[in-house]
């Protein structure tokens, strides 16, 4: 796992909302703080949903097997659930926040609901790609051989691809989601709703590169193969 | 005030923590009256003093002057909250790159996570085999800690009282020689350790001296706005790497909350130390001593050239024109009885003709105890980025709220308390709640 893997992945996952950000964003004083609470909403959700699964964990009392799985998929659907209550409870103050813009600034244009979306579209966006990524990144830059006992190796590629995926489609949802309760259209929000729980729920089942190991777990026993290739330890 | 403990020596604390103040850009007649008139829609400094061990500077913002007289109070209101968007900006930049030094380094530096000794403000060892005697000696040595920083800031209002101004600037002087000095030779000696570099000795005398003597003439003389602001940050960074390395686990913990509930009771207070410390200030309209407050205002006088040659004597200010755009921290103690003598008379008429951008002001203290959190959750985090940066988004939402309160309330607001319990609060549970949740997502691929 060579820096070239680990540049190459951050890039995949992050460039273009780095570009996004970089272009769109990061001029205007006003969009950038709507972002960062954008992002912090997205951690609340998380934290609250993270609370919920925990709960649900201790109340099973962490039995493992299949218990486990279906636990996860709960705290799956809860988070999701939580999430999209959190964008709502955002467009409602982001709509009395633009209200109150607009009354006190008469001159300036007001950021419109759209440049809202968008920014806080990419807010959770960011914050969701960055919390699912940034781990397996700084994994990928110490030693070791990616699917060395017969994974995937291509789980590095896989993950910045999916954190990309998961990082636009957090923004399309934003946008259609304001542009749904700002039009009183509500199958648009059901909409958001159902795809981000097809998106989220959808991998797992379908996934192509199963990947058995623990990420620590992972390390270990790979750099352990390493050495014994190196020492000529042959299985 | 050295104090040395256990084989390293690094005892300074020079950590001033000031309050955010929302320092109009003063013109130099405003910084040369008293306040023209009441602190309502003007900036009041939000300023709290820096409770240090060694070293408060605490100066009273002369910034707080009136903007431009005769501005409709609407006109005000929508100038506040045109350019508080932008100082939020300009603060989040700062405190970020402190925290991006903070961090970078505890991640790479092996140095600043080793437990090598710790301060003598923490006597108490958190090495006991009882969860209930581990606890019992953190909260001792917060108290002891907080108590030193009380005796502190105590100490310089009243050396501030009395006027024992070169007292102060000595020993303000004395800190920020050992923190650009000592501090970031041995954080070079640690990071050339860390990368296998050799360096001789020469180059390292050159190297130290230059940064070292740039940085005093930086922080407190005159220089161009950028590299201060720069200097600061550093000395804010090397600061909270020592409180990193020296505080232990919990005694870190209680002690973020314990000096968030001070500044809480300092700053808003009417007998709190700070408060008062801010009074006088303002009574006597004095400018704060540099050093110790981050200030991201800039002025620029348009009309220079307008004024009449009967006040061009009276403007004879110890820079040139173009050191304006410096903070008027750069001002220095030498340089402020200068200013504050002559009057100017040309003023009134011309201030209306000069733009004026108004800043915000924070203290290096509220720097430091951000990056001690952040950094603290670098380092004890199990290797966790996303406890490192859940508390970063925590403090700076804490931060924006505060400057929005800031904004509402036009007085001195303690910068610390609703950061510093945002990020424990996030801190604790993420690293308890989210990490286990979003290990197992991660490793089954899931991505919500």
């Amino acid at each position: 796992m060579t820096a070239a893997v680990f540049f190459g992945c951050a890039f995949i996952a992050f460039g273009p909302a780095l570009a996004l950000y970089i272009f769109t964003i990061a001029t205007e004083p006003l969009r950038i703080i709507f972002l960062i609470i954008g992002a912090f909403f997205w951690l609340v959700s998380l934290l609250l949903s993270s609370l919920v699964w925990f709960l649900a964990g201790t109340i099973t009392e962490n039995k493992d097997g299949p218990v486990q799985k279906y636990l996860l998929m709960f705290g799956v659907l809860v988070s999701v659930f939580i999430q999209e209550v959190f964008r709502f409870g955002y467009y409602k103050i982001l709509k009395k926040a633009s209200e109150g813009l607009k009354n006190i600034s008469a001159d300036e244009t007001a950021l419109s609901m759209r440049l809202l979306a968008y920014v806080s579209g990419l807010g959770f966006g960011i914050m969701s790609g960055v919390f699912s990524f940034v781990n397996t990144l700084s994994d990928s830059l110490g030693p070791g051989t990616v699917g060395i006992h017969g994974d995937s190796p291509q789980f590095f590629l896989v993950s910045a691809f999916m954190t990309l995926v998961i990082i636009m489609l957090h923004l399309f949802w934003g946008i259609v989601f304001f542009d749904g309760c700002e039009k009183k259209k509500w199958y648009a929000l059901l909409l958001v709703l159902l795809t981000h729980l097809l998106v989220s729920t959808l991998w797992r089942d379908l996934s192509i590169f199963p990947c058995r190991r623990e990420r620590g777990a992972e390390k270990e026993g790979w750099i352990q193969e390493e050495e014994e290739l190196i020492n000529g330890v042959w299985p | 005030m050295l104090t040395f403990m256990a084989s390293d020596s690094e005892e300074e604390v020079c950590d001033e923590r000031t309050s955010l103040m929302s320092a109009e850009s003063p013109t130099p007649r405003s910084c040369q009256e008293g306040r023209p008139g009441p602190e309502d829609g003007e900036s009041a400094a939000p300023w709290r003093g820096q409770d240090g061990e060694e070293d408060h500077e605490e100066d009273p913002d002369h910034y707080v002057c009136s903007g431009v007289p005769g501005r409709p109070p609407g006109l005000e209101e929508e100038l506040t909250l045109k350019y508080g968007a932008k100082h939020v900006i300009m603060l989040f930049v700062p405190v970020t790159l402190c925290m991006i030094v903070v961090v970078a380094t505890i991640k790479s530096v092996r140095f600043y996570t080793e437990k090598n000794g710790q301060l003598i403000y923490t006597p108490f060892t958190e090495d006991t085999p009882s969860v209930g005697q581990r606890l019992l000696n953190s909260v001792l040595n917060t108290l002891i800690m907080i108590s030193v920083i009380v005796v502190m800031t105590i100490f310089l209002v009243l050396l501030y009282k009395y006027r024992c101004y070169k007292f102060i600037h000595g020993w303000l002087i004395m800190s920020s020689l050992m923190l650009l000095f000592l501090f970031s030779y041995i954080y070079l000696g640690e990071v050339l350790k860390t990368y296998n570099v050799a360096m001789d000795y020469p180059t390292l005398f050159l190297t130290v001296w230059n940064f070292g003597a740039v940085g005093m003439v930086c922080i407190h003389w005159k220089g161009p706005l950028v590299l201060q602001q720069a200097y600061l940050i550093m000395i804010s960074a090397l600061m909270a790497l020592v409180f990193i390395k020296y505080l232990p686990e919990w005694s870190a913990w209680v002690i973020l909350g314990a000096i968030s509930v001070y500044d809480l009771v300092a700053v808003l207070c009417p007998k709190g130390p700070l408060r008062m410390l801010v009074e006088t200030a303002q009574e006597r309209n004095e400018p704060i001593f540099p050093a110790l407050i981050y200030s991201s205002a800039m002025v620029w006088t348009v009309g220079m050239a307008k004024l009449d040659p009967s006040s061009q004597g009276a403007l004879q200010l110890p820079y040139d024109p173009e050191m304006e755009e410096d903070s008027y921290d750069s001002f220095g103690e030498p340089s402020y009885p200068e200013v504050c003598e002559p009057p100017l008379p040309g003023y009134p008429g011309e201030e209306l003709e000069e733009e004026e951008e108004r800043g915000v002001k924070l203290g290096l203290g509220d720097f430091i105890f951000y990056s001690v959190l952040v950094g603290k959750a670098a380092a004890t985090g199990s290797g966790d980025w996303n406890t490192t940066l859940a508390c970063f988004v925590a403090i700076l939402i804490g931060l924006c709220l505060t400057l929005l309160l800031l904004a509402v309330f036009k007085k001195a607001l303690p910068a610390l308390p609703i950061s510093i319990t945002f990020g424990l609060v996030f801190y604790f549970s993420t690293d308890n709640l989210v990490r286990p949740f979003m290990d197992t997502l991660a490793f089954h691929q899931l991505y919500i």
